[in-house]
Protein backbone atom coordinates (compact mmCIF):
# COMPACT_ATOMS: atom_id res chain seq x y z
CA UNK A 1 0.00 0.00 0.00
CA UNK A 2 1.38 3.42 -0.93
CA UNK A 3 1.68 6.28 1.56
CA UNK A 4 -0.97 8.21 -0.35
CA UNK A 5 -3.45 5.36 -0.15
CA UNK A 6 -2.80 4.89 3.56
CA UNK A 7 -3.26 8.62 4.14
CA UNK A 8 -6.55 8.71 2.28
CA UNK A 9 -7.94 5.72 4.19
CA UNK A 10 -6.98 7.41 7.45
CA UNK A 11 -8.60 10.64 6.25
CA UNK A 12 -11.82 8.73 5.50
CA UNK A 13 -11.72 6.91 8.84
CA UNK A 14 -11.26 10.09 10.80
CA UNK A 15 -13.86 12.03 8.83
CA UNK A 16 -16.39 9.24 9.39
CA UNK A 17 -15.71 8.59 13.08
CA UNK A 18 -14.57 11.90 14.58
CA UNK A 19 -16.52 15.11 14.73
CA UNK A 20 -14.35 18.19 14.05
CA UNK A 21 -13.50 20.34 17.11
CA UNK A 22 -15.38 23.42 15.88
CA UNK A 23 -18.60 21.41 15.46
CA UNK A 24 -18.17 19.71 18.82
CA UNK A 25 -17.78 23.13 20.50
CA UNK A 26 -20.94 24.43 18.83
CA UNK A 27 -22.91 21.32 19.87
CA UNK A 28 -21.76 21.62 23.49
CA UNK A 29 -22.82 25.27 23.53
CA UNK A 30 -26.23 24.29 22.17
CA UNK A 31 -26.67 21.65 24.88
CA UNK A 32 -26.10 24.33 27.50
CA UNK A 33 -28.79 26.52 25.95
CA UNK A 34 -31.51 23.86 25.93
CA UNK A 35 -33.70 23.52 28.97
CA UNK A 36 -32.78 20.41 30.96
CA UNK A 37 -35.39 17.70 31.05
CA UNK A 38 -36.78 18.48 27.58
CA UNK A 39 -36.69 15.99 24.72
CA UNK A 40 -34.45 18.49 22.88
CA UNK A 41 -31.85 18.32 25.67
CA UNK A 42 -32.19 14.56 25.78
CA UNK A 43 -31.54 14.35 22.01
CA UNK A 44 -28.40 16.49 22.38
CA UNK A 45 -27.17 14.26 25.21
CA UNK A 46 -27.58 11.21 22.99
CA UNK A 47 -25.68 13.10 20.27
CA UNK A 48 -22.82 13.81 22.71
CA UNK A 49 -22.67 10.16 23.77
CA UNK A 50 -22.71 9.16 20.12
CA UNK A 51 -19.75 11.43 19.34
CA UNK A 52 -17.72 9.88 22.17
CA UNK A 53 -18.62 6.31 21.20
CA UNK A 54 -17.84 6.78 17.50
CA UNK A 55 -14.42 8.22 18.32
CA UNK A 56 -13.61 5.51 20.86
CA UNK A 57 -14.71 2.66 18.59
CA UNK A 58 -13.46 4.18 15.35
CA UNK A 59 -16.85 3.56 13.77
CA UNK A 60 -19.13 5.82 11.71
CA UNK A 61 -20.83 8.65 13.60
CA UNK A 62 -23.84 8.11 11.36
CA UNK A 63 -24.68 4.99 9.36
CA UNK A 64 -25.33 7.15 6.31
CA UNK A 65 -21.74 7.84 5.40
CA UNK A 66 -23.03 9.95 2.57
CA UNK A 67 -21.66 11.18 -0.70
CA UNK A 68 -17.89 11.09 -0.58
CA UNK A 69 -16.64 14.54 -1.65
CA UNK A 70 -12.94 15.21 -2.09
CA UNK A 71 -11.59 18.73 -2.54
CA UNK A 72 -7.96 18.69 -3.65
CA UNK A 73 -5.64 21.70 -3.99
CA UNK A 74 -2.34 20.96 -5.62
CA UNK A 75 0.50 22.74 -7.46
CA UNK A 76 0.78 22.64 -11.27
CA UNK A 77 2.20 19.34 -12.46
CA UNK A 78 0.34 17.26 -9.85
CA UNK A 79 -0.85 13.91 -11.28
CA UNK A 80 -4.63 14.07 -10.91
CA UNK A 81 -5.23 10.76 -12.67
CA UNK A 82 -3.02 8.92 -10.20
CA UNK A 83 -4.66 10.66 -7.28
CA UNK A 84 -8.17 9.82 -8.52
CA UNK A 85 -7.27 6.14 -8.96
CA UNK A 86 -5.76 6.01 -5.48
CA UNK A 87 -8.77 7.76 -3.97
CA UNK A 88 -11.17 5.27 -5.55
CA UNK A 89 -9.12 2.37 -4.19
CA UNK A 90 -9.03 4.01 -0.75
CA UNK A 91 -12.81 4.31 -0.82
CA UNK A 92 -13.13 0.62 -1.70
CA UNK A 93 -10.87 -0.40 1.17
CA UNK A 94 -12.49 1.98 3.67
CA UNK A 95 -15.86 0.46 2.75
CA UNK A 96 -14.56 -3.03 3.40
CA UNK A 97 -13.34 -1.90 6.82
CA UNK A 98 -16.77 -0.49 7.67
CA UNK A 99 -15.69 3.18 7.80
CA UNK A 100 -18.15 3.74 4.95
CA UNK A 101 -21.49 2.06 4.38
CA UNK A 102 -22.11 0.32 1.05
CA UNK A 103 -23.76 3.49 0.02
CA UNK A 104 -23.57 3.96 -3.71
CA UNK A 105 -26.12 2.39 -6.02
CA UNK A 106 -26.78 2.35 -9.75
CA UNK A 107 -29.13 5.28 -10.38
CA UNK A 108 -31.51 3.36 -12.60
CA UNK A 109 -31.51 -0.24 -11.39
CA UNK A 110 -30.70 0.49 -7.75
CA UNK A 111 -28.06 -2.26 -7.83
CA UNK A 112 -25.48 -1.96 -5.08
CA UNK A 113 -22.10 -3.50 -5.90
CA UNK A 114 -20.89 -2.74 -2.39
CA UNK A 115 -17.79 -0.78 -3.40
CA UNK A 116 -18.93 2.86 -3.23
CA UNK A 117 -17.17 3.37 -6.56
CA UNK A 118 -19.03 4.12 -9.78
CA UNK A 119 -20.01 6.99 -12.07
CA UNK A 120 -19.68 10.17 -9.97
CA UNK A 121 -18.65 8.25 -6.88
CA UNK A 122 -16.52 9.29 -5.17
CA UNK A 123 -16.76 12.91 -6.29
CA UNK A 124 -13.43 14.65 -6.82
CA UNK A 125 -12.84 18.39 -7.18
CA UNK A 126 -9.37 19.51 -8.20
CA UNK A 127 -7.97 23.05 -8.02
CA UNK A 128 -4.46 24.25 -8.77
CA UNK A 129 -2.70 26.63 -6.41
CA UNK A 130 0.68 28.33 -6.40
CA UNK A 131 1.97 26.59 -3.31
CA UNK A 132 4.15 23.51 -3.03
CA UNK A 133 1.88 21.41 -0.80
CA UNK A 134 -1.09 19.21 -1.61
CA UNK A 135 -4.13 19.63 0.58
CA UNK A 136 -7.02 17.18 0.58
CA UNK A 137 -10.33 18.01 2.23
CA UNK A 138 -13.07 15.49 2.56
CA UNK A 139 -16.76 15.87 3.35
CA UNK A 140 -19.16 12.97 3.82
CA UNK A 141 -22.63 14.31 3.20
CA UNK A 142 -25.59 12.17 4.18
CA UNK A 143 -28.75 11.82 2.12
CA UNK A 144 -31.20 13.06 4.75
CA UNK A 145 -29.63 16.50 4.87
CA UNK A 146 -28.96 16.51 1.13
CA UNK A 147 -32.66 15.97 0.46
CA UNK A 148 -33.67 19.14 2.31
CA UNK A 149 -31.40 21.36 0.23
CA UNK A 150 -33.27 23.91 -1.91
CA UNK A 151 -32.65 26.23 -4.82
CA UNK A 152 -34.66 29.41 -5.32
CA UNK A 153 -34.91 31.49 -8.48
CA UNK A 154 -35.62 35.09 -7.54
CA UNK A 155 -37.93 37.00 -7.68
CA UNK A 156 -40.56 34.82 -5.99
CA UNK A 157 -43.68 36.92 -5.75
CA UNK A 158 -45.65 34.83 -3.28
CA UNK A 159 -42.77 35.00 -0.81
CA UNK A 160 -42.14 38.70 -1.37
CA UNK A 161 -38.58 37.74 -2.27
CA UNK A 162 -37.01 40.26 -4.62
CA UNK A 163 -33.57 40.35 -6.15
CA UNK A 164 -31.76 41.80 -3.16
CA UNK A 165 -30.27 40.68 0.14
CA UNK A 166 -33.65 40.86 1.85
CA UNK A 167 -35.03 38.49 -0.80
CA UNK A 168 -32.10 36.16 -0.15
CA UNK A 169 -32.83 36.29 3.58
CA UNK A 170 -36.46 35.35 3.01
CA UNK A 171 -35.73 32.29 0.91
CA UNK A 172 -32.91 31.05 3.13
CA UNK A 173 -35.21 31.23 6.16
CA UNK A 174 -37.88 29.46 4.13
CA UNK A 175 -35.41 26.63 3.51
CA UNK A 176 -34.88 26.35 7.28
CA UNK A 177 -38.63 26.26 7.88
CA UNK A 178 -39.22 23.61 5.21
CA UNK A 179 -36.35 21.46 6.49
CA UNK A 180 -37.77 21.35 10.05
CA UNK A 181 -36.01 18.39 11.72
CA UNK A 182 -35.74 16.25 8.60
CA UNK A 183 -32.10 17.12 7.90
CA UNK A 184 -30.97 16.03 11.39
CA UNK A 185 -30.70 19.40 13.04
CA UNK A 186 -29.22 21.34 14.59
CA UNK A 187 -27.80 21.86 11.14
CA UNK A 188 -25.38 24.07 9.30
CA UNK A 189 -26.32 25.98 6.14
CA UNK A 190 -24.04 26.45 3.17
CA UNK A 191 -25.46 29.04 0.79
CA UNK A 192 -24.49 30.40 -2.59
CA UNK A 193 -25.99 33.57 -3.93
CA UNK A 194 -25.64 33.70 -7.73
CA UNK A 195 -23.92 31.30 -10.08
CA UNK A 196 -25.98 28.98 -12.26
CA UNK A 197 -28.00 25.96 -11.17
CA UNK A 198 -24.96 23.68 -11.09
CA UNK A 199 -22.27 26.03 -9.80
CA UNK A 200 -24.67 27.48 -7.22
CA UNK A 201 -25.20 24.17 -5.48
CA UNK A 202 -21.55 23.23 -5.85
CA UNK A 203 -20.38 26.48 -4.25
CA UNK A 204 -23.00 26.22 -1.49
CA UNK A 205 -21.44 22.89 -0.47
CA UNK A 206 -17.95 24.27 -0.63
CA UNK A 207 -18.97 26.66 2.18
CA UNK A 208 -18.88 23.63 4.49
CA UNK A 209 -15.10 23.66 4.25
CA UNK A 210 -15.08 26.85 6.33
CA UNK A 211 -14.76 26.52 10.10
CA UNK A 212 -17.93 27.26 12.04
CA UNK A 213 -16.32 30.04 14.09
CA UNK A 214 -14.76 31.92 11.18
CA UNK A 215 -16.25 35.20 9.93
CA UNK A 216 -17.12 36.11 6.38
CA UNK A 217 -14.63 38.68 4.99
CA UNK A 218 -17.48 40.34 3.07
CA UNK A 219 -19.30 42.50 5.65
CA UNK A 220 -22.65 42.25 3.80
CA UNK A 221 -22.54 38.46 3.78
CA UNK A 222 -21.20 38.38 7.33
CA UNK A 223 -24.20 40.41 8.51
CA UNK A 224 -26.56 38.10 6.63
CA UNK A 225 -24.92 34.99 8.14
CA UNK A 226 -25.32 36.35 11.69
CA UNK A 227 -28.88 37.46 11.01
CA UNK A 228 -30.00 34.10 9.59
CA UNK A 229 -28.37 32.20 12.46
CA UNK A 230 -30.00 34.38 15.09
CA UNK A 231 -33.43 34.40 13.43
CA UNK A 232 -33.44 30.64 12.71
CA UNK A 233 -32.71 29.97 16.37
CA UNK A 234 -35.80 31.97 17.36
CA UNK A 235 -38.12 29.72 15.35
CA UNK A 236 -38.34 26.97 17.96
CA UNK A 237 -37.72 24.07 15.56
CA UNK A 238 -34.91 22.76 17.75
CA UNK A 239 -32.74 19.64 17.66
CA UNK A 240 -34.37 16.90 15.51
CA UNK A 241 -37.35 19.24 15.07
CA UNK A 242 -38.42 18.37 18.64
CA UNK A 243 -38.90 22.06 19.49
CA UNK A 244 -36.12 23.95 21.26
CA UNK A 245 -33.60 26.75 21.10
CA UNK A 246 -31.01 25.47 18.65
CA UNK A 247 -32.16 25.01 15.09
CA UNK A 248 -28.86 25.92 13.40
CA UNK A 249 -25.23 25.75 14.50
CA UNK A 250 -23.89 27.91 11.72
CA UNK A 251 -24.53 29.70 8.43
CA UNK A 252 -21.91 30.15 5.70
CA UNK A 253 -22.69 32.19 2.60
CA UNK A 254 -20.69 32.72 -0.56
CA UNK A 255 -21.45 34.58 -3.77
CA UNK A 256 -20.66 33.90 -7.43
CA UNK A 257 -21.23 36.14 -10.41
CA UNK A 258 -24.47 35.44 -12.24
CA UNK A 259 -25.87 36.36 -15.64
CA UNK A 260 -28.27 39.29 -15.45
CA UNK A 261 -31.26 37.06 -16.24
CA UNK A 262 -30.66 34.66 -13.35
CA UNK A 263 -30.67 35.18 -9.59
CA UNK A 264 -30.33 31.85 -7.83
CA UNK A 265 -30.02 31.27 -4.12
CA UNK A 266 -28.83 27.71 -3.49
CA UNK A 267 -29.05 26.30 0.02
CA UNK A 268 -27.31 23.15 1.18
CA UNK A 269 -28.05 21.74 4.61
CA UNK A 270 -25.51 19.80 6.65
CA UNK A 271 -26.64 17.64 9.55
CA UNK A 272 -25.20 17.94 13.08
CA UNK A 273 -23.02 14.91 12.20
CA UNK A 274 -20.88 17.27 10.17
CA UNK A 275 -18.24 14.97 8.76
CA UNK A 276 -15.41 16.95 7.27
CA UNK A 277 -11.72 16.56 7.69
CA UNK A 278 -8.64 17.65 5.81
CA UNK A 279 -4.94 17.05 5.54
CA UNK A 280 -1.81 18.50 4.05
CA UNK A 281 0.34 15.83 2.44
CA UNK A 282 4.12 15.71 2.22
CA UNK A 283 5.98 14.90 -1.03
CA UNK A 284 5.64 11.14 -0.44
CA UNK A 285 1.92 11.36 0.29
CA UNK A 286 2.16 11.05 4.07
CA UNK A 287 -0.06 13.16 6.30
CA UNK A 288 1.93 16.22 7.36
CA UNK A 289 -0.82 18.13 9.14
CA UNK A 290 -4.54 17.88 9.97
CA UNK A 291 -6.60 20.89 8.93
CA UNK A 292 -9.61 20.75 11.26
CA UNK B 1 -38.55 6.84 30.33
CA UNK B 2 -41.18 4.18 29.58
CA UNK B 3 -39.93 0.61 29.08
CA UNK B 4 -41.59 -0.99 26.07
CA UNK B 5 -41.42 -4.79 25.96
CA UNK B 6 -43.14 -7.34 23.73
CA UNK B 7 -45.86 -8.19 23.19
CA UNK B 8 -46.56 -4.75 21.73
CA UNK B 9 -50.28 -4.82 22.38
CA UNK B 10 -52.74 -2.25 21.12
CA UNK B 11 -53.43 -1.29 24.71
CA UNK B 12 -49.77 -0.52 25.47
CA UNK B 13 -49.42 1.44 22.26
CA UNK B 14 -52.58 3.49 22.77
CA UNK B 15 -51.37 4.42 26.25
CA UNK B 16 -48.40 6.28 24.73
CA UNK B 17 -48.58 10.03 24.17
CA UNK B 18 -46.61 12.58 22.17
CA UNK B 19 -43.49 13.55 24.10
CA UNK B 20 -43.10 10.23 25.92
CA UNK B 21 -39.56 8.89 25.92
CA UNK B 22 -39.46 5.13 25.52
CA UNK B 23 -36.81 2.40 25.75
CA UNK B 24 -37.71 -0.46 23.41
CA UNK B 25 -36.62 -4.05 23.95
CA UNK B 26 -37.48 -6.97 21.69
CA UNK B 27 -37.26 -7.56 17.95
CA UNK B 28 -37.15 -4.89 15.24
CA UNK B 29 -37.24 -5.39 11.49
CA UNK B 30 -35.60 -2.75 9.35
CA UNK B 31 -37.32 -1.61 6.19
CA UNK B 32 -36.84 1.49 4.10
CA UNK B 33 -37.48 2.73 0.57
CA UNK B 34 -37.17 -0.50 -1.42
CA UNK B 35 -39.09 -2.61 1.10
CA UNK B 36 -41.96 -0.12 1.40
CA UNK B 37 -42.37 0.23 -2.34
CA UNK B 38 -42.21 -3.56 -2.74
CA UNK B 39 -44.91 -4.18 -0.11
CA UNK B 40 -47.06 -1.39 -1.48
CA UNK B 41 -46.96 -3.03 -4.90
CA UNK B 42 -48.26 -6.28 -3.46
CA UNK B 43 -44.94 -7.97 -2.61
CA UNK B 44 -45.03 -10.62 0.09
CA UNK B 45 -42.93 -10.68 3.22
CA UNK B 46 -40.26 -13.38 3.19
CA UNK B 47 -40.82 -16.39 5.37
CA UNK B 48 -39.71 -15.67 8.92
CA UNK B 49 -40.72 -12.01 8.85
CA UNK B 50 -43.94 -11.00 10.56
CA UNK B 51 -44.82 -7.40 11.20
CA UNK B 52 -48.06 -8.19 13.06
CA UNK B 53 -47.94 -6.38 16.41
CA UNK B 54 -44.38 -5.57 15.46
CA UNK B 55 -42.17 -2.54 14.96
CA UNK B 56 -40.52 -1.53 11.72
CA UNK B 57 -37.35 0.51 11.80
CA UNK B 58 -36.54 2.92 8.95
CA UNK B 59 -32.85 2.17 8.91
CA UNK B 60 -30.07 1.22 6.53
CA UNK B 61 -27.40 -0.07 8.89
CA UNK B 62 -23.69 -0.64 8.33
CA UNK B 63 -23.27 -4.38 8.87
CA UNK B 64 -20.06 -6.28 8.26
CA UNK B 65 -19.05 -9.91 8.73
CA UNK B 66 -16.61 -10.51 11.56
CA UNK B 67 -13.69 -12.98 11.38
CA UNK B 68 -15.96 -15.87 12.40
CA UNK B 69 -18.38 -15.01 9.59
CA UNK B 70 -21.08 -13.63 11.90
CA UNK B 71 -22.92 -10.40 11.13
CA UNK B 72 -21.79 -7.44 13.15
CA UNK B 73 -23.73 -4.19 13.11
CA UNK B 74 -21.33 -1.24 13.18
CA UNK B 75 -23.77 1.65 12.86
CA UNK B 76 -27.55 1.82 12.85
CA UNK B 77 -29.35 5.13 13.13
CA UNK B 78 -32.70 6.04 11.56
CA UNK B 79 -33.23 7.31 8.03
CA UNK B 80 -35.69 10.06 7.01
CA UNK B 81 -39.20 8.62 7.23
CA UNK B 82 -41.20 11.04 5.10
CA UNK B 83 -40.14 9.21 1.93
CA UNK B 84 -42.33 6.30 3.06
CA UNK B 85 -45.42 8.49 3.46
CA UNK B 86 -47.04 7.22 0.23
CA UNK B 87 -46.87 3.63 1.56
CA UNK B 88 -46.81 3.65 5.36
CA UNK B 89 -50.52 3.95 6.15
CA UNK B 90 -51.37 0.98 3.97
CA UNK B 91 -48.54 -1.09 5.48
CA UNK B 92 -49.60 -0.27 9.05
CA UNK B 93 -53.13 -1.52 8.29
CA UNK B 94 -52.30 -4.51 6.11
CA UNK B 95 -49.44 -5.92 8.13
CA UNK B 96 -50.66 -4.86 11.57
CA UNK B 97 -47.73 -2.70 12.69
CA UNK B 98 -47.77 -1.23 16.20
CA UNK B 99 -44.76 1.01 15.82
CA UNK B 100 -42.72 2.79 13.19
CA UNK B 101 -39.25 4.02 14.18
CA UNK B 102 -37.59 6.65 12.06
CA UNK B 103 -36.66 10.30 12.00
CA UNK B 104 -38.14 13.57 10.82
CA UNK B 105 -41.77 12.50 11.28
CA UNK B 106 -44.47 11.52 8.81
CA UNK B 107 -47.62 13.00 7.34
CA UNK B 108 -51.36 13.03 7.66
CA UNK B 109 -52.07 9.60 6.13
CA UNK B 110 -49.68 7.83 8.49
CA UNK B 111 -51.13 9.74 11.43
CA UNK B 112 -54.60 8.63 10.38
CA UNK B 113 -53.50 4.98 10.12
CA UNK B 114 -51.87 5.23 13.57
CA UNK B 115 -55.14 6.45 15.03
CA UNK B 116 -57.30 3.84 13.34
CA UNK B 117 -55.10 0.82 13.87
CA UNK B 118 -53.36 1.68 17.13
CA UNK B 119 -49.80 2.45 16.11
CA UNK B 120 -47.24 5.10 17.05
CA UNK B 121 -44.39 6.85 15.32
CA UNK B 122 -41.22 6.67 17.37
CA UNK B 123 -38.52 9.22 16.64
CA UNK B 124 -34.97 8.04 17.19
CA UNK B 125 -32.12 10.56 17.22
CA UNK B 126 -30.92 10.96 13.65
CA UNK B 127 -27.20 10.47 13.22
CA UNK B 128 -26.83 8.66 16.56
CA UNK B 129 -25.70 5.49 14.81
CA UNK B 130 -23.35 4.38 17.59
CA UNK B 131 -25.63 4.90 20.57
CA UNK B 132 -28.45 3.15 18.72
CA UNK B 133 -26.17 0.47 17.29
CA UNK B 134 -25.05 -0.42 20.84
CA UNK B 135 -28.67 -1.24 21.67
CA UNK B 136 -28.63 -3.99 19.06
CA UNK B 137 -27.71 -7.06 21.03
CA UNK B 138 -27.94 -9.52 18.15
CA UNK B 139 -28.34 -9.57 14.38
CA UNK B 140 -30.78 -12.48 14.03
CA UNK B 141 -31.19 -12.60 10.30
CA UNK B 142 -31.27 -10.71 7.03
CA UNK B 143 -33.75 -10.97 4.15
CA UNK B 144 -33.67 -9.56 0.61
CA UNK B 145 -29.95 -8.88 0.92
CA UNK B 146 -29.24 -9.84 -2.68
CA UNK B 147 -32.33 -8.22 -4.13
CA UNK B 148 -32.12 -4.85 -2.38
CA UNK B 149 -28.50 -4.55 -1.17
CA UNK B 150 -27.32 -4.17 2.42
CA UNK B 151 -28.77 -0.75 3.37
CA UNK B 152 -32.17 -1.61 1.85
CA UNK B 153 -32.45 -5.20 3.09
CA UNK B 154 -34.72 -6.36 5.93
CA UNK B 155 -32.48 -6.87 8.96
CA UNK B 156 -33.87 -8.62 11.99
CA UNK B 157 -32.38 -7.10 15.13
CA UNK B 158 -32.75 -7.93 18.78
CA UNK B 159 -32.60 -4.70 20.73
CA UNK B 160 -32.32 -3.76 24.36
CA UNK B 161 -33.48 -0.39 25.69
CA UNK B 162 -33.43 1.31 22.32
CA UNK B 163 -34.25 4.99 23.02
CA UNK B 164 -36.92 6.89 21.06
CA UNK B 165 -39.50 9.60 21.53
CA UNK B 166 -43.18 9.28 20.63
CA UNK B 167 -43.76 12.15 18.20
CA UNK B 168 -47.00 10.86 16.61
CA UNK B 169 -49.43 8.99 18.81
CA UNK B 170 -52.54 6.87 18.29
CA UNK B 171 -54.78 9.77 19.31
CA UNK B 172 -54.15 11.95 16.29
CA UNK B 173 -51.44 14.16 17.79
CA UNK B 174 -48.28 14.93 15.87
CA UNK B 175 -45.41 16.90 17.36
CA UNK B 176 -44.20 17.56 13.81
CA UNK B 177 -47.42 19.31 12.81
CA UNK B 178 -47.31 21.35 16.01
CA UNK B 179 -43.68 22.46 15.63
CA UNK B 180 -44.23 23.29 11.95
CA UNK B 181 -47.26 25.46 12.72
CA UNK B 182 -45.54 27.22 15.63
CA UNK B 183 -42.31 27.86 13.72
CA UNK B 184 -44.25 29.15 10.72
CA UNK B 185 -46.11 31.65 12.92
CA UNK B 186 -42.84 32.66 14.58
CA UNK B 187 -41.06 33.19 11.26
CA UNK B 188 -43.86 35.48 10.05
CA UNK B 189 -42.82 37.92 12.84
CA UNK B 190 -39.31 38.29 11.43
CA UNK B 191 -40.03 38.68 7.73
Amino acid sequence: MTFLQESLIELIRRASAEIPDDVQAALLASLEREKQGTIAASALQIIQRNIELARAKSQPLCQDTGSVLFYVDAPPGFDQIHFAETAREAVRLATRKGYLRQNSVDAISGANDGTNVGPGAPCLHFEQHRAPEVTVRLALKGGGCENVGAQYSLPIEKMGANRDLDGCRKVILDAVLQAQGKGCGPGILGVCIGGDRATGYEFSKRQFLRKLDDRNPDPRLDALEQDILETANKLGIGPMGFGGKTTLLGVKIGALNRVPASYFVSVSYMCWAFRRQGVTLDAEGRIARWLY
Amino acid sequence: MIALHPPFTEEKIRALKVGDEVAISGVLFTGRDAVHKYLHEGGRLPEGVSLRDGIIYHCGPVVIKDEAGAWKCVAAGPTTSIREEPYQGQIIREFGLRGVIGKGGMGERTLQACREHGCVYLHAVGGAAQVLGECITRVRNVYFLKEFGSPEAIWEFEVKEFPAVVTMDAHGRSLHQEVLAASQAELAKYL
